[in-house]
């Protein structure tokens, strides 16, 4: 009985978790009746994926596509070559300053980081970054969350496979690259795939540095199909779904990771 | 000795070479906006024109329109949701946190929300407001409401509809960290009480809730922050309207700068919106900074 009230309550609050994606579907794929009829049909109506192809035709959602994956995969590239570079000094190595150096990453933590895009606005136009996908891509590889996850990492590793090393004479990048990073690649992929989200659900900053149509990420070019089809809802709706499955679709598959990495960033 | 120093030192030269290009692009894209922004508020800065001081110009316009003074204000009625977020993703975090068949899909199904683009939550969340939207037929079919609500279009409404998006989007995150932090909690200390024959509720708050404490303090910490820092849904939802109703401090900001190119004022209104949040943050930090035993 105490199950049966569980799991009421679990279903209850995934209606409403789930539903908006759910509408957006049946919308999608329904051809015929008003979108917004009384009462409104919970099952697609005479389906067909003619709204996807008309979709297609309307805008270059490949390219969209090819610039969000593009984004994506330099952020997640740099950020866990730029992150795991300054995470490893700040836990394994003693030098002046550290503590310093330590503080002032955890202090962009409390600081706002959306006001820094009126700034990093100014900064990107100076540096003429504007309309590339550097100025994208830049202001993201570093933050603070990643050095910390990293940090956190390469504290595990047993001190004595860096004296060991140290003591056959390698040197700090040997021992970096060739010891300590593949021993903390389980980690590198958690902060991969919670950046590689984050990177491709971008909409802010994109919208601000790139203002050519074709260079749009898709999150930015989804908002696109409201100008064009202002009324045709299914046409939008169609263009939504592709916008989340792929995320839906990675988030599925890593679930596993996402949960456990969530677990050590709180321990 | 000499030896040693000349290790130590190369140690110490490592150390910086590996921070260097993180520290740089930290110091240019997080550092930089923080002083440079600060300072830029207090003047007349444009791309085109020479700079000069104005002093609290900025700041005498921004508090003198209306605009901002109803952003402000809408900012901080964002605080109302904090409590909701919180209490909403601990129970749902105890809710998930049981080893029921199925329950993986569930706490997915939680954290779908999180990895959704605002801008397609915009559009999604456009459909279910719409005045001849599901929401409408759902709650006039309960004979809830009796007429279809402009939950976007009725300006003292559509603040409250854009908060409960940022609920919807906020739980599952809160809920992962809650979660996280329940699976921490040690079995025995739950027997233990068992044993002693402490029912369910008494377990939940002696022995639960005080584990969770840090967890807690964190996860306000950060949605009073976000709270005060909410904009993206307004920029997606309803664009600050009807009747700039749904303005808040942030997204103030973000229209000036961006979209009008009013930096400095757009500054001096992220300024101000700072103030709030670091304000609080040091609040926070004096508070529930782990008692000494």
């Amino acid at each position: 009985m105490k199950t049966i009230t569980h799991y009421l309550l679990l279903c209850a609050i995934a209606v409403v978790c789930v539903f908006p994606f759910w509408w957006t579907l049946v919308t999608a794929l329904s051809t015929e009746g008003n979108i917004f009829a009384y009462p409104p049909t919970f099952w697609p109506q005479k389906p067909s994926l003619d709204n996807f192809i008309e979709v297609f035709n309307a805008i270059p959602i490949w390219r969209f596509f090819r610039n969000s994956v593009f984004i994506a995969a330099c952020t997640v590239f740099w950020k866990l070559v730029l992150c795991s570079a300054a995470a490893y000094p700040l836990a394994r190595m003693q030098f002046k300053g550290r503590k310093l150096v330590f503080g002032l990453i955890l202090a962009t933590l409390v600081l706002p980081s959306e006001v820094n895009f009126l700034v990093n606005f100014i900064t990107v136009t100076k540096l003429s970054l504007v309309d590339t996908y550097t100025g994208v891509i830049l202001p993201n590889v570093v933050n603070a969350v990643a050095i910390l996850l990293l940090k956190q990492a390469f504290e595990e590793v047993p001190q004595d496979l860096i004296d060991a090393a140290r003591v056959d004479g390698a040197s700090e990048w040997i021992i970096f690259s060739k010891i300590m990073l593949p021993l903390i690649a389980p980690w590198l992929a958690t902060v991969g795939i919670l950046t590689a989200v984050e990177a491709w659900n971008e909409y802010i900053w994109p919208s601000i540095v790139m203002s050519k149509p074709d260079e749009f990420p898709l999150s930015v070019g989804v908002l696109y199909l409201r100008g064009t089809f202002g009324s045709s809802t299914r046409v939008i709706a169609a263009g939504t779904v592709l916008t989340i499955l792929p995320t839906l679709a990675a988030f599925l598959f890593t679930q596993r990771f996402f949960m456990r990495g969530m677990d050590g960033a709180v321990k | 000795m000499r030896e040693d120093d000349g290790a130590r030192r190369r140690l110490d030269f490592a150390a910086w070479l590996f921070l260097a290009p993180a520290l740089i692009l930290l110091a240019v894209f997080s550092f930089w906006p923080v002083a440079f922004g600060s300072l830029l508020a207090f003047t007349d800065y444009s791309l085109i024109r020479e700079t000069h001081w104005v002093g609290l110009d900025n700041f005498r316009y921004i508090f003198d329109n209306e605009m901002f003074v109803t952003g402000l204000k809408n900012s901080l009625l964002f605080l109302l949701m904090v409590p909701f977020v919180q209490i909403g993703a601990l129970s749902l975090a105890v809710l998930v946190n049981n080893k029921l068949p199925g329950i993986r899909y569930f706490r997915a199904a939680f954290y779908v929300p999180v990895v959704t683009t605002v801008s397609v939550v915009g559009i999604m969340w456009g459909f279910m407001f719409h005045e001849q939207g599901t929401l409408n037929y759902v709650l006039q079919t309960l004979q809830l409401v009796n007429a279809p609500v402009g939950w976007l279009s009725n300006d003292t409404i559509a603040l409250f509809a854009i908060m409960f998006v940022t609920l919807w989007r906020g739980l599952g995150w809160y809920m992962v960290m809650y979660l996280a932090a329940l699976q921490a909690v040690p079995a025995d200390m739950q027997e233990a009480a068992i044993l002693d024959g402490a029912n369910r509720w008494q377990r939940f708050w002696k022995i639960t809730v005080p584990m969770l404490r840090p967890t807690i303090m964190i996860c306000s910490v950060l949605s009073v922050l976000a709270a005060l820092k909410a904009y993206q849904e307004v920029d997606v939802l309803t664009q600050g309207g009807p009747m700039n109703s749904t303005f808040t401090g942030l997204y103030y900001a973000y229209d000036q700068g961006l979209k009008h190119l009013k930096l400095p004022r757009a500054l001096a209104a992220s300024f101000v919106v700072s103030i709030f949040c670091v304000g609080i943050a040091l609040l926070c930090l004096r508070y529930i900074r782990p008692k000494h035993r």
